[in-house]
């Protein structure tokens, strides 16, 4: 049997209506209905945290809620993290310390580190390792990840700290910047 | 240009030791990074063309039976399914080779089901949720049979045979009767007998490892579409898309020209993603549909249970040496799981096991062994892990029966330029016994280590010797000063940018100005997979190649718009020039219409130029006596990487290579029952290591150059993974005392063995 019902939610800031079957997941739901591919599916099963999204402020994995349990709540996924000025500091923290091989875990990562910093400013490292064990990633070993996660930490620190952007942090569409970055 | 080349053009056979590259060894941004880190990067499960069906595969719940009947009617009745598929609907084979013909029974089982999780239907729906409602309403009838699940049934003289038709045909090993070995590989110098006569100290142990999964996050998935008029579109994300094409042109026997594969972003392979599982299922069942395109993803479950893992095997080491310490016999026996069906890996363990050694006196024997659980395959290195990991812990025991540092043993023994490899070719310049000094030299190994149930181990490693197959690429330079760059070989893991970055290199030009993509086979002439190390060396190289070819070709137009010869105009710096006369290549670009013609090249580089690396980790552990937990303390990684083209790349192979060998010693394993059912085919009871479970990990880069690369750069992404199981073992060694003989060494194993009351008194426990 099919349970078609209808579901209104906000997602990455925008109204969104749209049919479901009971059954389905958010996963599903954001992946197919709304064509938001960024959120991957690992293991559909609450393991690997490759679906990390947002919910109402609480960090979720979308494999294990219901789409219809997000009647009336806010969605954040991947694709709602880039800000209206560019990246986020936790995207060009990934970039900038390599922090990401395959880039198939990455989406849930940042989502997660995203929670993370969102209630905890200034972690430790060990909070950080600690966060982020519910998302699994098999190419880097966590090094650079632990590592860009703090220095996004950082970032945040100086910008609420009022200091102006400099120009190399505005979007540059995948550019390489051509200095030293060593 | 820059000291890279002599004016001719021909590389410098020997790069100085600070070659002042422009690029080369920086660490720019990647090409695909704003894409990965916004979610935007297109994944196989991402593409969707319009009015796609989704397809399931029907899996055996049994580890081995015989297929009396399918009964479909039921499945094919339901609402929403458009087609459905059994090893019938594949075409005859014709002449195919071997390999293939097991491929195409791993696909769609045939007369028999050979694994649990083993493929037999599949079917195409409007909805997913449809197909696998369909799946449910397919009967099979089976008539069980009685699995074979250990590689050392085979050494009993009653073994039954699994392979009916098989008849060991490879390598040295002709038998006619019915067999379960697959493959015997033998490499076999002086005379082992007399080398251990003379030793004044010999040890012998045995291993056994239990099947590991390479554990790429992303499922396998493919999407196919057969079009009305013969062609076939493959949307993939596989290691290798030209050889998804040539599996797929064979099994479905379609000709290679009506096969177009476009590679998606892929996320993690690691060895275990350049055969075809789904690729020619969803094209049968496109065309079965009235060729619409099919989707098809791999539940985690399906990875498990119907993808190669890492072979389990039985490895056995022996080696002596007299009273200085120096190796007068080595002797090894490997018995590797060739899974359901023919083909191991083992020919690799057998190959790198002895392999950092001067050795006079050698036999390595090794055979893959039929076994009713997937089909086994490659896993980083080929799965040579578990080989270097029986060596490496006979090499620390050894070495403390000789009352020797370990590291000292190794410098003693270390393989140099003209030393014999295993399997006989002797060594080009490595640096092995450069990483080994440089290890001694290290902080770690000196630092302090206190406190009770703490240790520390080493382990090493030299690896990477094959001809490096072919890749080739395409460069166009726009009249904007950009230039593109098409290559045939799949990023896994930004060497879009590393290749980027050598072509950059030779042009004079910045990386950013390089647009680099991996093109689909029809756009780009044939290159192997990504694999064995060798693409950033081998693409890197072509486009080396390019990059010069692309100077020759705009130093004439250069001379034709200063209506000079050719001969009269030097490159150097990312100028073009001559006398008072100077342009950047950008400013000669935008005069490229003028001087007519575009400026491309191709070029296509073949097995040439790949050279081993070496490796040396270091790791301090802590047991819990308690739990029998192990706690990985500090690990720091030494690599001779040739060149590093990006340093952070080359940090995370070596970092998440560690993280992987991490858990291979503790707490990766496929658990199976009696019947030969897969346990455990998920992500928490099959356990990777996670972020807490690590520290950082330190690197160390040396760079001891590769004379047959243009930058000197050798593989480095598997080597890493080849010494973290010793080093670990032997770490807990000196942490408590103990060696398992068994892998992983899980906290059950460990508590197990401290608890236990009769320990022999060399360390080792009683045989289980």
């Amino acid at each position: 049997m099919v349970y078609e019902m209808t579901v209104c939610s906000t997602v990455n800031g925008d109204q969104v209506e749209l049919h479901c079957d009971a059954r389905q997941s958010l996963l599903e739901v954001l992946r197919e209905t709304l064509g938001l591919t960024g959120t991957k599916e690992g293991c559909n099963s609450g393991n690997c945290g490759a679906c990390s999204v947002i919910l109402d402020g609480v960090l979720v994995n979308a494999c294990l809620v219901l789409a219809v349990e997000v009647e009336g709540r806010i969605v954040s996924t991947i694709e709602g993290i880039e800000q209206s000025q560019g990246l986020h500091p936790l995207q060009r923290a990934f970039l900038e310390h390599a922090a990401l091989q395959c880039g198939f875990c990455t989406p849930g990562v940042i989502v997660a580190a995203k929670a993370l910093l969102d209630h905890n400013p200034m972690p430790t490292e060990r909070e950080v390792r600690y966060w982020l064990a519910g998302n699994l990633c098999r190419c880097t070993g966590y090094d650079k990840i632990v590592r860009a996660v703090l220095a996004a930490a950082d970032l945040m620190d100086l910008s609420r700290a009022q200091v102006p952007m400099a120009a190399e942090w505005l979007p540059s569409q995948g550019r390489t910047d051509e200095r030293d970055r060593n | 240009m820059n000291g890279t080349e002599t004016e001719s053009g021909a590389p410098k056979q020997q790069q100085t030791p600070r070659q002042a590259y422009r690029i080369i060894g920086k660490r720019p941004i990647r090409h695909d990074g704003y894409d990965k880190v916004t979610g935007r990067a297109q994944f196989g499960a991402d593409v969707r063309p319009p009015e796609t069906l989704y397809g399931a595969i029907l899996r055996s719940p049994h580890a081995h039976a015989r297929i009396i009947a399918i009964d479909t009617k039921a499945a094919r009745a339901l609402p929403g399914v458009k087609a459905l598929v059994t090893a019938r609907d594949l075409p005859r084979a014709s002449g195919e080779n071997p390999d293939l013909r097991h491929t195409r029974n791993n696909i769609l089982a045939k007369a028999k089901v050979l694994y649990h999780g083993h493929a037999l239907a599949a079917v195409a729906a409007t909805s997913l949720h449809i197909a696998q409602e369909a799946l449910t309403m397919i009967e099979v009838d089976y008539e069980l049979l009685s699995p074979l699940l250990d590689v050392r049934e085979f050494l009993k003289d009653d073994a039954r045979q699994l392979g009916d038709d098989l008849r060991t045909d490879e390598t040295s090993y002709n038998k006619q009767a019915a067999t379960n070995i697959t493959g015997h590989v033998q490499h076999k110098r002086g005379d082992p007998v007399q080398g251990f006569a003379e030793a004044a100290v010999i040890v012998e142990r045995e291993f056994t490892t239990p099947n590991v999964h390479q554990g790429y996050l992303e499922p396998q998935s493919a999407t196919a579409h057969y079009h009305p008029d013969g062609q076939l579109t493959i949307w993939c994300s596989n290691q290798s898309h030209f050889d998804v094409r040539s599996q797929v042109s064979e099994i479905l026997q379609i000709p290679i020209s009506d096969i177009r594969v476009v590679p998606m972003e892929i996320g993690g392979g690691f060895g275990g993603k350049y055969l075809v599982y789904l690729e020619p299922v969803a094209a049968l069942l496109s065309k079965k549909s009235g060729c619409r395109p099919v989707k098809m993803i791999m539940s985690r479950a399906d990875v498990f249970m119907g993808t190669g893992p890492a072979a389990g095997a039985y490895i056995r080491v022996k080696m002596g040496a007299d009273a200085r310490g120096l190796v007068t016999a080595a002797e090894a026996y490997l018995l590797y799981e060739a899974g359901a069906f023919p083909g191991s890996s083992v020919a690799s363990g057998a190959g790198t096991l002895f392999a950092p050694y001067r050795i006079e006196n050698l036999q390595i024997d090794g055979y893959g062994v039929l076994v009713n659980k997937p089909n086994t395959f490659d896993y980083r290195g080929s799965t040579a892990a578990i080989a270097v990991a029986a060596a490496e812990q006979v090499v620390d025991e050894l070495s403390e029966k000789l009352q020797m540092d370990p590291l000292a043993f190794r410098a003693l023994n270390g393989v140099k330029e003209g030393d014999c490899q295993p399997a006989g070719s002797a060594y080009p310049r490595i640096g092995y016994l450069e990483t080994v000094e440089a290890a001694r030299n290290h902080p770690h190994y000196t630092a302090p280590l206190e406190g009770p149930n703490r240790g520390r181990g080493v382990a090493s490693a030299v690896f990477g010797s094959w001809d490096g197959g072919t890749s080739s690429a395409m460069a166009r330079v726009n009249t904007d000063g950009t230039v593109d760059l098409a290559m045939g070989s799949i990023d896994l893991s930004g060497t879009r940018t590393s290749v980027a970055m050598q072509l950059a290199e030779a042009l004079g030009i910045p990386v950013a100005n390089v647009k680099p993509f991996v093109a689909d086979t029809d756009s780009v002439d044939y290159t192997d997979g990504s694999y064995g190390s060798r693409t950033t060396v081998m693409t890197g190289w072509t486009a080396y190649e390019l990059g010069r070819d692309l100077r020759n070709r705009l130093i004439q137009h250069a001379a034709k718009l200063w209506r000079v010869s050719s001969a009269e105009i030097a490159f150097a710096d990312g100028y073009f020039s001559t006398g008072e006369l100077r342009m950047t290549l950008k400013e000669l670009a935008a005069h490229l219409e003028e001087t007519g013609e575009l400026v491309v090249s191709t070029a296509t580089v073949s097995s040439k130029g790949l050279a081993p690396g070496s490796a040396v980790h270091i790791v301090d552990v802590e047991v819990d006596p308690e739990t029998g937990k192990v706690d990985i303390l500090r690990y720091t990684a030494l690599q001779d990487v040739g060149k590093a083209i990006h340093p952070s790349y080359v940090e995370g192979q070596m970092q998440g290579a560690v993280a992987q060998g991490v858990g291979w010693a503790l707490t990766e394993e496929y658990i199976y029952d009696d019947g030969g059912h897969l346990l455990n085919a998920n992500f928490l009871d099959y356990r990777i290591p996670t972020c807490a479970d690590l520290p950082m990990i330190e690197t160390v880069i040396l760079e001891v150059p590769n004379p047959a690369h243009p930058f000197g750069a050798r593989g480095a992404g598997e080597i890493p993974i080849l010494p973290p199981i010793a080093a670990i073992a032997n770490a807990i060694y000196q942490a408590i005392g103990l060696r398992l003989g068994e892998l992983p060494m899980s906290p059950r194993r460990v508590l197990d063995l401290l608890i236990e009351q009769d320990q022999e008194d060399d360390g080792y426990p009683e045989s289980r």
